[in-house]
């Protein structure tokens, strides 16, 4: 099959190349769109009144957070048994911007927590879960970076995250499985839309955006790993960027 | 069996395992660990006597009084089948209102008041502009959000049988003018 060609380093490097000025200008069309969406043309809140829309960086990044979590999982798998390169370093590309985007889901979410719960913090099921998501992504990039050789460095990155995944399903049902301060999903594929349209639409570009962003800066990251691991290869040296 | 199918195996085996305890796990958190227990709850003597806990549901439509130096504040916590009385002293935060979702942390007096410590609201997940909320409720169609879990989606009505004016819905704290408890 042509798309496993790249799967060789040698092929992605390009490729990736050349997709990453269409997802950054995507990311930022979308971004500039979504924030004027959500922040002049959503209308107020019944209950929370302007407080709410901090629901559109909040809801994404947590999203985000979540989804390449699993992202890495799934390589993870390729990599273990499969055993390609790229995997290992896809995960390793991709780990900086899930650990930003969880830690922005927990940064906003304790600022919009203190003027409408009371609070910036509370130990109930979401918050401490999506903590521990933060604290998996820090381990594993602490772990791949502890390890000498790449090669158990990867294997032991990727049984992390696989191991880790758990959580994401715990973060994602933890607000209809225990009774917490973080209310229940306003979307949901059993339970519909419990949002205005307008909020709705902007909140989903939102999300794209913070896809498109997603894609570009681990395509960036991972040509970067892509040289430093490869750099003894003949065919980095013949790259004209590095000549 | 080549090295690579070998090694699927064990990852499908791993990955399982896995699984199955990450299910027994959240089995046995989802029936010991609680952020806040409910009125129900508190009245089958489940939470705890002797140390403070958290204390979620609703506030009871037309139970918010305040006493006379302004601060403290007495309502009762309701999730529809039992009802305990709170009182607090203190800032309570800007989404507190009857009718909507609050978790008071504090201990439950002899007398079977819970004194609170700290009251935070708990908003629901529905998220409209005013007009929209007044338009639903001018249509006698109480906007449904769930509080705990298990909750039956009864929830911006007044309780029958209570001749309280319905709560304010829109932006905005609503301070109670209901004369002060106590007096």
């Amino acid at each position: 099959m042509a798309l496993f060609k790249y799967s060789a380093p040698s092929a992605f490097y390009p490729l990736a190349g050349k997709l990453v000025p269409w997802f950054g200008a995507a990311a930022f069309v979308l971004g500039v769109v979504g924030l004027y969406i959500g922040l002049f043309v959503a209308p107020e809140d019944f209950q929370q009144g302007e407080v709410y829309r901090i629901i559109f960086i909040h809801v994404p990044t947590a999203w985000m957070g979540m989804f390449i979590y699993l992202v890495m999982a799934m390589y993870g798998v390729l990599a273990l048994i499969y055993q390609t390169r790229l995997s290992a370093m896809m995960m390793e590309a991709l780990a900086p911007t899930g650990a930003i985007f969880t830690a922005l889901a927990l940064w906003t979410g304790a600022l919009w927590g203190k003027p409408t719960w009371g609070t910036y913090w509370a130990w109930d099921a979401r918050m401490t879960s999506t903590l521990i998501l933060l604290f998996l992504y820090i381990g594993y990039i602490a772990l791949v970076n502890a390890i000498e050789d790449k090669k158990r460095a990867d294997k032991a990155g990727a049984l992390l995250v696989i191991v880790g995944s758990v959580n994401v399903p715990i973060i994602y049902f933890s607000v209809k499985w225990w009774n917490t301060l973080h209310q229940g999903a306003s979307i949901s594929v059993s339970g519909g839309n419990k949002m205005a349209m307008t909020m709705l639409l902007a909140m989903l570009i939102m999300a794209l955006a913070c896809w498109m962003y997603s894609i570009a800066v681990a395509l960036c990251r991972v040509r970067a790993i892509i040289l430093e691991r490869e750099r003894h290869t003949q065919w980095v040296r013949e790259i004209k960027e590095v000549r | 069996m080549t090295p690579r199918a070998r090694r699927f195996m064990w990852v499908a085996i791993g990955i399982a395992i896995l699984a199955t305890a990450a299910t027994l796990v959240v089995q046995s958190l989802r029936q010991n660990q609680v952020f806040f227990y409910t009125p129900t709850e508190v009245s089958q003597n489940k939470a705890p006597r002797e140390r403070t806990f958290r204390l979620g549901g609703l506030v009871t439509v037309g139970s918010v009084a305040r006493k006379p130096d302004g601060l403290t504040v007495a309502f009762t916590v309701t999730d529809t089948a039992q009802t305990i009385p709170v009182t607090y002293t203190g800032i309570l935060p800007d989404l507190f209102k009857e009718g909507k979702g609050v978790v008071a942390q504090g201990r439950i007096g002899s007398d079977g008041v819970f004194r609170a410590s700290e009251v935070l609201a708990k908003h629901d997940e529905n998220y409209m502009p005013p007009e929209a909320a007044e338009a639903l409720k001018r249509a006698g169609h109480p906007i449904e959000g769930k509080v705990f879990a298990g909750q039956k989606p009864v929830v911006t009505q007044a309780p029958t049988g209570q001749s309280a004016p319905a709560p304010v819905d829109s932006s905005g704290y609503k301070p109670a003018d209901k004369p002060a408890y106590g007096k």
